[in-house]
């Protein structure tokens, strides 16, 4: 096999993984729409605020720190602890959940029943508040995530595969992050879709999902499954957040994947958790593919910025409902 | 009465030859037969009723005719010629226009923004010369203005004219459908149960506006109805639907007293 | 008492349709406006025009035109940013190429081109709804900023990756470039941005207004009453393109004087937009300039109290406007959504009937 080809193959599994790790953010918006039909913009920003909290915990911050001595005149950073890793993602999990509980009780409860285009532009309002929040409570600056999670390239897999091409190719070059993504990943979707299927909660989420007022009439407490789901989006969002974190970073553009789980939207359609997996593969290897065939030698490079929405576009043309979404019959 | 001869009713008003012609219709959604073969005509100036029980297949026939769903099978003729297969506008802009089942108006704006709506296919100026507004854009508003005006009288909705159609209570929604659809000046009027949801008072008023329609206008009315009392009473002939099929197709006596008609849908007087 | 309505009966249709039907609103129209081309020039001073008056009056443009789109006929739009990146650099490459011709056409020019950018982007409309169209928006968006960024013709070559706007005059008097009076400034933007208005506010009234706001409110049902739904939203899309395609080469030629494409054209410039058509009013003229108004003066304000009175770092100001802005956004959407537009509509009934309660 020639070296190109292999190099093909291995821009296609770094594309599968990066996928994964889209599928992880649109897996939140994937929850949210489902149980409540609120499209959540606020999901990249909610993986942001989450891996801040982590960092920020763990390393001891004082949460708004800059605002109180602004305010106050005093001079603190710092409280002086270390929390470990496990104890941190504990109490972040918890802040999630509050936090969950908070947009729920102080903005969803009142826009109930509106139409999605109002409800949409909330979660930009959340997302920009959010934000905000987030860099009041920890600051603005990059933040490393020192989780003791596996990083760099995989030696093992090198090796490997290092006799497969011939002289001029060195082996597949896999992060071992990437690895452990796709791993958790995938954890995490089969207990998503085992607790969707096999609880009551999750049982109460579908129904919540299906019809609000059928799923009142017996019983259910919308407030309830609503506090729930995006609490799960949440973590969700933490995983996503730790994920991508690690790999470059805790910083403001962790935000802006949020619009690239958009397209992965398009094409698995909004409510079908592992609809998100695929079409976030699909995107994932589309977009690495493009760029390595065309866009970085004929294109000038950079075509990852745009390319995914265009597949998107293109794809949406022919079928609006995306891969795995519902035909959208219209009555009139 | 038989053939397609016009003649003069009753009650003086002419019916003239056949307007519309649905021939061997069938509309299938993915495995679901919703229409089966159906032929019935409407002619021009009569007041044609199309009932049946709930599911028969009334509104999607209403469809077929908008031109919102394209049969699988069959042909529709409209004035004589054949209705090549087209979009919803285009069927709109040969004359035909209707109400909803459940009301269809635009909630985001005045009752007269509403009527004006039904102006549509009659509005010609170009995007520049609305921009500019004054002469041509202003002289055609101010032109069809006076047309939705006369709805209005005819409709006596004045009072309510620059309501938000949200506020509005069902039954003066149901009257400011009706204007739109009349606003239009259509040859031919499809009524989607008009009377639904209306005490007796509204059906009587409903029922007066209709007949006035017909009257004063000529305009061609079809309409679907479950209240049989509203059905005879309008009706110059009825189409009976059930389950897709045609099972009754004459004036209204002749439904009445036709057995297959009786079993599924009028049923018997207990004593 | 003023404020009446009562004895004020019109006698033609065109009377009743017009604009301002209650005399007071006849008065303070013309009011504003002579107060705005023939006193406020001569007061004011380059902070004024850079800070608050130039930036509101472009951004006002930019928000009927997005108000059009999006508010009267229901589309969503993220693409603003994109499209006056068009307007942008369409201006810049007709005044490159044709130096002799003036601005004023070249600006228009600019706003046909990209009227017709919009269209083509806004052809996916007709088989994608809502959020989907939101991301076929948004398609364009990193599209056109990848686009000016790579495709060096689109900058003359420069090694910079910036366009600069070279001196131009409109009856003698400079309007872009740095000699430029901030009298000047100002006054080519409000005569852009009244022309804009007058178009919009005839447009919204008339049959096209009518159709996009049938689709808005019920697609289907308006095909079925004889809307044709492809021309109708092309239409939106193209207008609504035009007035956004001038308020950026306006932002680019006069405002700024030099951009780069991805700080100044941005995603957050879309945001930034559709924030001001949702607290303005969607589906308002007066929305689109309320909107515009208030978050030009919000972060002025902002940095007027935190920084300067309150003696706060920057950053910390530039965090707090991020929640405060958040923050209004969902309490509008919750309170009132229909915007700071619906507010004054409400304040107007409530003045008409004053001293009255009702």
């Amino acid at each position: 096999m020639s070296a190109d080809f292999l190099y093909g193959i291995e821009v296609i599994i770094n594309g599968l993984m990066a996928g994964v790790l889209y599928a992880l953010v649109a897996l939140g918006f994937v929850l949210i729409f489902k149980a409540s039909g609120i499209f959540n913009f606020a999901q990249g920003v909610m993986a942001l605020f989450a891996a801040l909290t982590l960092v920020g915990i763990m390393e001891g911050q004082v949460p708004f720190a800059h605002l109180i001595n602004a305010v106050f005149g005093t001079s603190i950073h710092h409280f002086g602890w270390q929390v470990p890793a496990i104890l941190a993602i504990f109490l972040t999990v918890l802040v999630m959940i509050a936090f969950a509980w908070a947009v729920q009780h102080f903005v969803f409860r009142h826009l109930v029943g509106q139409e999605p285009i109002i409800l949409f532009m909330a979660t930009i309002g959340l997302a920009y508040f959010l934000e905000g929040v987030g860099d009041l409570m920890w600051g603005s600056s990059i933040r490393t995530l020192a989780l003791g999670l596996p990083q760099g390239g995989s030696i093992w897999v090198e090796e490997m595969t290092n006799g497969l091409g011939g002289d001029d190719f060195y082996g597949f070059f896999i992060d071992k992050l990437d690895m452990v993504a796709t791993l958790v990943a995938l954890v995490l979707v089969a207990g998503l879709v085992a607790f969707a299927q096999y609880t009551k909660q999750g049982c109460a989420m579908r129904a919540v999902a299906d019809d609000h007022q059928a799923a009142l009439s017996v019983g259910i407490s919308l407030s309830y499954i609503w506090v729930l789901v995006w609490s799960l989006a949440g973590i969700v969002a933490l995983v996503a957040g730790v994920m991508w974190g690690a790999k470059s970073g805790v910083q403001f553009s962790l935000s802006l994947i949020a619009l690239k789980a958009l397209p992965v939207l398009m094409l698995g359609g909004f409510t079908s958790i592992p609809g998100a997996i695929v079409g976030g593969m699909i995107i994932g290897v589309g977009e690495k593919l493009f760029e390595y065939t065309i866009g970085a030698p004929y294109l000038g490079g950079a075509t990852e910025n745009w390319f995914a929405y265009m597949l998107a576009l293109v794809f949406l043309v022919f079928r609006p409902q995306g891969l795995f979404g519902e035909r959208i019959i219209e009555r009139v | 009465m038989d053939g397609a001869a016009p003649y003069v009713t009753a009650d003086g008003r002419q019916i003239g030859g056949v307007l519309m012609d649905m021939r061997g219709i069938t509309l299938r959604f993915g495995g679901v037969e919703a229409i089966k073969n159906i032929s019935f005509d409407i002619r021009e100036g009569e007041i044609r009723a199309i009932i049946g029980p709930n599911g028969a297949g009334k509104s999607s026939m209403l469809n077929v005719i908008s031109g919102f769903y394209h049969p699988q099978d069959g042909e529709v003729w409209f004035r004589g010629e054949q209705r090549k297969p087209m979009k919803p506008y285009q069927v709109a802009r040969l004359g035909i226009a209707r109400t909803f089942q459940n009301i269809a108006l635009f909630e985001g704006m005045s009752v007269l923004d509403n009527i004006m709506t039904g102006r549509l296919t009659h509005m010609k100026t170009g995007l520049l010369a609305q921009a500019i507004w004054k002469g041509r854009a202003e002289a055609e508003e101010v032109a069809n203005r006076e047309i939705v005006e006369k709805v209005i009288d005819f409709l006596e909705i004045q009072a309510i004219r620059k309501t938000p159609v949200g506020r509005l209570p069902y039954g003066l929604k149901k009257r400011v459908e009706l204007a739109r659809a009349l606003a239009a000046e259509p040859k031919l009027l499809l009524l989607d149960e008009p009377m639904a949801g209306m005490n007796v008072e509204e059906k009587e008023d409903m029922s007066r506006f209709i007949l006035d329609v017909n009257d004063e206008f000529g305009t061609t009315i079809a309409l679907i109805e479950h209240d049989m009392g509203v059905v005879m009473d309008l009706s110059d002939r009825v189409v009976v639907m059930d389950y897709g099929r045609k099972i009754g197709d004459g004036t209204p006596d002749e439904v009445r007293n036709n057995q297959e008609v009786i079993d599924a849908y009028l049923g018997v007087a207990h004593d | 008492m003023l404020y009446r309505e009562a004895g004020d009966f019109k006698t033609s249709y065109k009377a009743d349709s017009q604009t301002f039907p209650i005399a007071f609103d006849r008065w303070r129209y013309w009011a504003v406006l002579v107060i705005a081309f023939c006193v406020v020039p001569f007061f004011v001073n380059a902070y004024w025009a850079n800070a608050i008056l130039v930036p509101f009056l472009i951004y006002a443009i930019a928000a009927i035109g997005l108000n059009i789109l999006t508010g009267y006929c229901g589309q969503v739009s993220l693409g603003t940013g994109g499209f006056m990146a068009v307007g942008a650099y369409a201006c810049y490459k007709l005044m490159t190429s044709f130096p002799d011709v003036s601005i004023v056409i070249h600006i228009i020019l600019a706003g046909g081109i990209t009227a017709a950018v919009g269209a083509a982007f806004g052809l996916p409309s007709l088989r994608i709804k809502g959020f989907y169209l939101a991301v076929a928006t948004l398609a364009a968006q990193f599209f056109l900023v990848w686009m000016f960024n790579k495709v060096s013709w689109f900058y003359n070559y420069s090694a910079s990756g910036q366009i600069n706007a070279p001196e131009r005059f409109v009856a003698g008097i400079a309007v872009t470039g740095p000699n430029t009076a901030p009298w000047a400034q100002y006054m080519i933007c409000l005569v852009f941005l009244t022309i804009c208005a007058l178009i919009a506010r005839n447009l919204t009234r008339g049959t096209i207004g009518r159709s996009w706001m049938a689709i808005r409110d019920m697609d289907i049902a308006a095909e079925i009453i004889g809307v044709n739904p492809l021309k109708a939203k092309l239409t939106a899309f193209a207008v609504s393109s035009f007035f956004i395609g001038i308020s950026g080469a306006l932002f680019f030629a006069v405002y700024l004087g030099a951009v780069e494409v991805g700080e100044a054209f941005g995603i957050q410039k879309s945001f930034l937009v559709l924030f001001m058509i949702i607290i303005g009013g969607l589906g308002s003229l007066f929305g689109s300039f309320a909107g515009a108004a208030f978050l030009v003066l919000l972060p002025v304000a902002l940095k007027v109290i935190g920084v300067d009175l309150l003696g706060w770092p920057t950053d910390l100001v530039a965090h707090l406007q991020l929640v405060i802005v958040g923050a209004l956004i969902m309490f509008f959407l919750i309170k009132e959504p229909h915007g700071l537009a619906q507010l004054w509509r409400l304040a107007k009934e409530k003045l008409r009937l004053w001293p009255f309660p009702y």
